[in-house]
C-alpha cells in the first residue's frame, strides 16, 4: 500500500471511457508526473484524484483512505491550477487564508501560517495587492502559497506552468523542484511538457488515450521507453525510429538499414534476444544525441557503428547542430557538437551508439525487451 | 454602447463623406423629432398648440400643463393627475426588479458551474418563456391572480413581471458566468467553501456589471409594460403607462395636448434618465437579448 | 457532478443545492407559462364565453375565427405591418450601421441619439405620434400655418393608410437597436480580410457587397428573428397610436385578441387567436433558441 492508491480507477462519460483501469501507487514524498498529449486523460486523472469529478470505477485512496464520494475540501489535498485559479476580489492574503477560513481555522492561527509560506516563498511584500495587479510568476507564487498553507497530504498541480513565459518557465520549474526537496511533500503533477516532466518528477506515468503507457523512473522511460509512443514522446527532438531488418553477423543480430542512396548499412546490436527476429521486420529506435560524428562517440560506449550517408539539413542552433539524413526511408535527426564541419548534400560519417539503440515490434509497436 | 470604436480600413471620398454625414444627421433629426415635439408643446398654452405651432417654439412658456398631468388632470373618472400611478408603478418595479435579478443570478450560477443533465433544455424554456406572447397566459393569470388573492394589486404585477423577467435575467447571469473561470468555482471547492460561500464570496462580487445590465433590462421592461398593467390591475394600482394610456383615449372635454405631452414626458422620464446616465448598460442587455452567442 | 451512492454529506447536499435552489424559478415557469398555454390552448376547444366553460366545442372556435372578417383584417395588416416594419428596419439599421462605421466624427454622440426610443414605453411613443401626425394639430395644421394651404397628410385618420403610420412608429422605435446589432456585427469583421480585399483591387462598393455583408449573416438572423417577434406581440403601439382605428383599418391579431376576450366576451375564439399568435412565435424562436443554445455547449 503505498500512500496515494490509485486502484484500477476508470472513468467513463455516459458510454464512452475516458480512463482505462489506471493503476498507480505513490509514496510518501514523491513527485509523480502524469504527461501526455492533450485528451489523453492526465487532467481527468488528477481531478478525480481531487474529488472534481468522480469515479465511474475502481478506487483512489490517500492514506488507505477511500477517497470515492469524499467532498475535495476533505481530502486534505490542495491544488495549484493552470489559470492560478486565484480569487480576484480578495487580495494576496485573502486568498491564502480563504482555505483556513473555510476551514474554520481562528484569525490568528491563519495570520501566523500566512506569515510563514509568504516568508517561504518570498511573497511577504504582495500581501495586500490583488491578484491583478500582481505578474505571471508572482501569481504562480501565490497560488503554490494558497496551496501549501493548507499543509495537505498531497499537492496537485495542474499543468501550473503553462501560462507563463519560456524563460520564466525554466525558473519556476526549478523552484518548485527545490521546495519539493526542501519540504519532501508528495506532488502529483500534471504537465503535456515531456522537458517539465523529466526534470522534476522522482517518477512518470506516460499516458495516452486514457490509459497509462509506461510508469517508471525518468531514467527508465528515456532509456527504455516502453513502446513507440513513449519514445517518440518523452524526448526532444524526438527519438528516430527508423525501419530495419534483423540479420546475423558473426553469430550476433544486427539491423539492416537502408541509406539515401538506397545502398545498406549494418549496425550489430548490443542485445542479443533479438536473434529470433533474424529475417524479421522491426523498427529501431535511435536518440538524435546517440548519432555523432566519430570523434564525439561515448568513449565509455561498446558497440559504436559507422555509417556514410548524405546529410540532407544542418541546422545549427547554438550549442548544438541538428543534422538530418535519410535512413530507411525516414528522416533521421542526429545531434552533433556545433563545431563540427558538416555541409548539406555532402557525405559524412555518422557514429551510432548501438549500446543505447532500441527495437520495436512493427505489429505491436511494443519495444523487444531484453 | 457596448462596441468598442475601431478603426476601419474602409476609405471613402470627400463628396461621399458628406452624403454620409448629411444622411446621418438628418436621422439624428428624425429620433429626436417626438421627442422635440413632446418638449415644445408641454410648456405651452392649449391655444398655441392647436393654432398650428406644434413645431415652434414656445411663445409663451408655461410648466402648467406638467402641475396638471403630474396633480390635477383627469385619468378615468378621478382627477388625481398622473402621481398615484407613479407610485403604483414605483411598487411595481422595485420587488419585481429586485427578486427577478437575485433569482436570475442564482440561476445564471447554477446553470453554469453546477451543471447536470437537461440543463441546457430547462435554460431553453425559461428563455422562451420570455418570447411568447403574453396573450396565451392573460385568462388564466387572471383566474390565478385572483386566486391567490393578488388580482387589483401592484403585489400582482410584480409577481407576473418576475415569472415573465426571469428567463432574460438568467440569461444575462448565465453569458456572464460562464466565461467566469471554473478554475476558481474548484479551487474554492478545494478550499471548502460550499454552494452559498462560492456564489456570495467568489462570484457575487466580480458581478457587478451584469447585475446592473439586468437591473436596468428589467426596469426598463417592467416600467413600460403596458400589457399586463391593462389586464391585470384595478383603477388603483394601475401603472403609469395604463394611466398615461387613460389620460390620451380619454374622450370627455376638451383635449389637452399639452398635457398629454407632459404626461408623456413623465412616463419616459425614468427610463429616459437611466438611459441616460447607464446608456452602456442598457445597451448591453439589448444585444445580450438578441445575440446570444 | 453525479455521484457514488456512498458519498459524504457535504458532497450530496452539494449535488442537491443547486437542484433546490433552480427548482422555484422552473416550478413557476413551468406552472404559470407552461401550463397556462395547455389551460388556454384547451380554452380555445371550448364554448368559453365571458368566463370559462369546459364545454368542449372541438375545432368550432378555429373555423369559427377564420370566417371573421375582424381576424381577416388583422392578419392582413399584421401581413404589411411585418413586412414593411422588418424590411425598413433592417435597410435603415444596416445602412446607419454601415455610415457610422466610417470613422464619423461624433458617433458617439450619434449611437446614443439613434437608440433611445429603445428605452421608451410604446405609448409614450405612440403619443408621441399620434398628436404629430393628426391632420388637425400636427404636420398638417403646421404646414398650412407654414403657409403650405395645400399640404394634406392624414394617414392616421384614413382607413386605407394608417397601418403604414403604425410601422412608421415602430420603424422609429426599433431601427437604432437594428442599428446597433449591425455595427456589433462589423466591428467585428477582421480588419485585416478588409486590406486583403483592398490589396485585391476591390471597390467599397465591392468590398460591402462580396465579403462584408455575407459576413454579417448571423446579424441578419438576429434581427429577423427580434424583429418578427416584436411584430407579431405589437399591442401597446396600436392601442395608444390608433387605437385599432379608424375602423378596424389597424388591428392587429393582439389586439383582435384582447378585444375578443376581454370586451365582446367572446373567450374561446380569444384562446384560439392566441394560439395561433403563439405557434407563429414558436416557429421562429425555436429553432432559434435551438441553434443557438447548441452551438454553446
Amino acid at each position: 500500500m503505498g500512500f496515494l492508491d490509485i486502484d484500477k480507477a476508470t472513468k467513463s462519460y455516459g458510454a464512452v471511457e475516458v480512463l482505462h483501469n489506471v493503476d498507480i501507487s505513490v509514496e510518501e514524498g514523491e513527485f509523480l508526473v502524469l504527461v501526455g498529449p492533450s485528451g489523453c486523460g492526465k487532467s481527468t486523472l488528477l481531478n478525480m484524484i481531487a474529488g472534481l469529478e468522480d469515479i465511474t470505477s475502481g478506487e483512489i485512496r490517500i492514506k488507505d483512505r477511500a477517497m470515492n464520494g469524499v467532498h475535495p475540501s476533505n481530502r486534505n489535498i490542495a491544488m495549484v491550477f493552470q489559470s492560478y485559479a486565484l480569487y480576484p476580489n480578495m487580495t494576496v492574503g485573502q486568498n491564502i487564508t480563504f482555505g483556513l477560513e473555510m476551514h474554520g481555522v481562528p484569525k490568528p492561527e491563519r495570520q501566523k501560517a500566512m506569515q510563514e509560506v509568504a516568508k517561504l516563498l518570498q511573497i511577504e511584500q504582495l500581501l495586500d495587492r490583488k491578484p491583478g495587479a500582481l505578474s505571471g510568476g508572482q501569481r504562480q507564487r501565490v497560488a503554490m502559497g494558497r496551496a501549501l498553507v493548507r499543509d495537505p497530504d498531497v499537492f496537485l498541480f495542474d499543468e501550473p506552468l503553462s501560462n507563463l513565459d519560456a524563460k520564466l518557465r525554466v525558473d519556476m520549474r526549478t523552484e518548485i523542484k527545490k521546495l519539493h526537496q526542501k519540504l519532501g511533500t508528495t506532488i502529483v503533477y500534471v504537465t503535456h511538457d515531456q522537458i517539465e516532466a523529466l526534470t522534476l518528477s522522482t517518477r512518470i506515468a506516460v499516458m495516452n488515450g486514457g490509459y497509462v503507457q509506461q510508469l517508471g523512473t525518468p531514467q527508465e522511460i528515456y532509456d527504455q521507453p516502453a513502446n513507440i509512443f513513449v519514445a517518440t514522446f518523452m524526448g526532444s527532438p524526438a527519438m528516430n525510429v527508423v525501419p530495419a531488418q534483423v540479420v546475423m553477423q558473426n553469430g550476433r543480430p544486427a539491423a539492416l538499414v537502408t541509406l539515401s542512396d538506397g545502398e545498406q548499412a549494418i549496425l550489430p546490436f548490443s542485445q542479443d534476444n533479438l536473434a529470433p527476429y533474424e529475417g524479421r521486420e522491426i523498427l529501431l529506435g535511435i536518440r538524435p544525441e546517440t548519432i555523432t560524428d566519430p570523434d564525439s562517440a561515448d568513449r565509455k560506449s561498446s558497440n559504436i557503428a559507422e555509417l556514410i550517408n548524405r546529410i540532407d539539413v544542418t541546422e545549427p542552433a547554438g550549442s548544438d547542430t541538428f543534422v538530418s539524413m535519410q535512413l530507411g526511408g525516414r528522416d533521421v535527426i542526429s545531434r552533433m557538437r556545433s563545431d563540427v564541419p558538416v555541409v548539406a548534400g555532402q557525405s559524412f560519417t555518422f557514429a551510432v551508439n548501438m549500446e543505447k539503440a532500441v527495437a520495436f515490434d512493427p505489429d505491436t509497436e511494443m519495444r523487444i525487451a531484453p | 454602447m457596448s462596441v468598442a470604436t475601431q478603426d476601419t480600413a474602409i476609405r471613402t471620398g470627400r463628396v461621399t463623406r458628406t452624403l454620409i454625414y448629411v444622411v446621418l444627421i438628418l436621422f439624428a433629426l428624425f429620433y429626436l423629432l417626438p421627442l422635440y415635439v413632446m418638449l415644445v408643446n408641454s410648456v405651452k398654452p392649449l391655444e398655441e398648440i392647436t393654432g398650428g405651432g406644434m413645431m415652434s417654439l414656445p411663445d409663451a412658456f408655461t410648466i402648467e400643463p406638467w402641475k396638471q398631468a403630474w396633480a390635477s388632470a383627469q385619468i378615468g373618472v378621478e382627477p388625481t393627475g398622473l402621481k398615484p400611478y407613479f407610485w403604483n408603478s414605483i411598487k411595481m418595479v422595485v420587488p419585481a426588479v429586485t427578486i427577478s435579478t437575485v433569482l436570475g443570478a442564482l440561476n445564471g450560477y447554477v446553470l453554469t458551474k453546477w451543471r447536470f443533465k437537461g440543463d441546457t433544455i430547462l435554460f431553453g424554456l425559461m428563455l422562451f418563456a420570455c418570447f411568447i406572447p403574453f396573450q396565451i397566459v392573460l385568462i388564466p393569470m387572471a383566474r390565478m391572480l385572483g386566486l391567490m388573492g393578488l388580482a387589483g394589486s401592484t403585489y400582482g404585477l410584480s409577481f407576473v413581471h418576475i415569472v415573465f423577467g426571469i428567463g432574460f435575467t438568467t440569461l444575462y447571469f448565465r453569458n456572464y458566468y460562464a466565461v467566469f473561470p471554473t478554475e476558481l468555482i474548484r479551487a474554492a471547492q478545494i478550499d471548502g467553501a460550499g454552494f452559498f460561500q462560492i456564489f456570495w464570496r467568489i462570484l457575487l462580487p466580480s458581478s457587478g456589471p451584469i447585475a446592473v445590465v439586468s437591473v436596468i433590462w428589467q426596469f426598463t421592461n417592467i416600467w413600460n409594460d403596458f400589457l399586463f398593467g391593462a389586464s391585470f390591475a384595478d383603477a388603483s394600482s394601475q401603472p403609469m403607462t395604463v394611466a398615461l394610456n387613460n389620460l390620451v383615449q380619454s374622450s370627455t372635454g376638451v383635449k389637452e395636448y399639452n398635457v398629454h405631452f407632459a404626461g408623456a414626458i413623465l412616463a419616459a422620464m425614468p427610463t429616459l434618465f437611466v438611459y441616460i446616465v447607464a446608456g452602456r448598460y442598457f445597451v448591453r442587455g439589448l444585444m445580450a437579448g438578441s445575440v446570444k452567442g | 457532478m453525479a455521484q457514488s451512492a456512498n458519498a459524504d454529506l457535504k458532497t450530496r447536499l452539494q449535488n442537491w443545492i443547486p437542484k433546490l435552489v433552480l427548482s422555484p424559478s422552473l416550478a413557476v415557469i413551468l406552472v404559470f407559462v407552461y401550463g397556462f398555454i395547455l389551460f388556454s390552448v384547451y380554452l380555445s376547444f371550448t364554448d368559453s364565453r365571458i368566463l370559462p366553460s369546459y364545454g368542449w366545442v372541438g375545432w368550432e372556435n378555429y373555423s369559427k375565427l377564420w370566417r371573421l372578417s375582424h381576424w381577416e383584417i388583422s392578419l392582413t395588416n399584421m401581413g404589411i405591418f411585418a413586412l414593411l416594419y422588418i424590411t425598413l428596419c433592417t435597410a435603415i439599421g444596416l445602412g446607419l450601421a454601415i455610415f457610422l462605421d466610417q470613422k464619423i466624427r461624433g458617433e458617439g454622440m450619434l449611437r446614443p441619439l439613434y437608440l433611445y426610443p429603445m428605452a421608451l414605453s410604446f405609448i409614450v411613443t405612440g403619443t408621441a405620434w399620434k398628436w404629430f401626425l393628426d391632420p388637425g394639430i400636427g404636420l398638417e395644421n403646421v404646414m398650412h400655418t407654414w403657409g403650405w394651404e395645400s399640404f394634406k397628410f392624414d394617414w392616421i385618420k384614413n382607413r386605407d393608410y394608417a397601418i403604414y403610420t403604425v410601422v412608421l412608429a415602430a420603424v422609429w422605435q426599433t431601427s437604432g437597436f437594428v442599428m446597433a446589432m449591425f455595427l456589433a456585427g462589423l466591428r467585428g469583421i477582421d480588419n485585416e480580410i478588409l486590406k486583403a480585399a483592398q490589396m485585391d483591387g476591390a471597390s467599397n462598393w465591392n468590398l460591402y457587397r462580396r465579403i462584408i455583408i455575407p459576413q454579417l449573416r448571423p446579424a441578419f438572423l438576429s434581427a429577423f428573428v427580434i424583429l418578427s417577434h416584436l411584430a407579431i406581440k405589437t399591442f401597446d403601439l396600436v392601442i395608444a397610436l390608433t387605437g385599432g382605428g379608424p375602423g378596424r383599418a389597424t388591428e392587429l391579431p393582439a389586439t383582435f385578441m384582447y378585444s375578443y376576450t376581454f370586451t365582446r366576451n367572446q373567450m374561446g375564439i380569444g384562446s384560439a387567436s392566441a394560439t395561433i399568435m403563439l405557434m407563429a412565435i414558436a416557429a421562429i424562436m425555436v429553432p432559434y433558441l435551438y441553434s443557438e443554445l447548441r452551438e454553446k455547449r
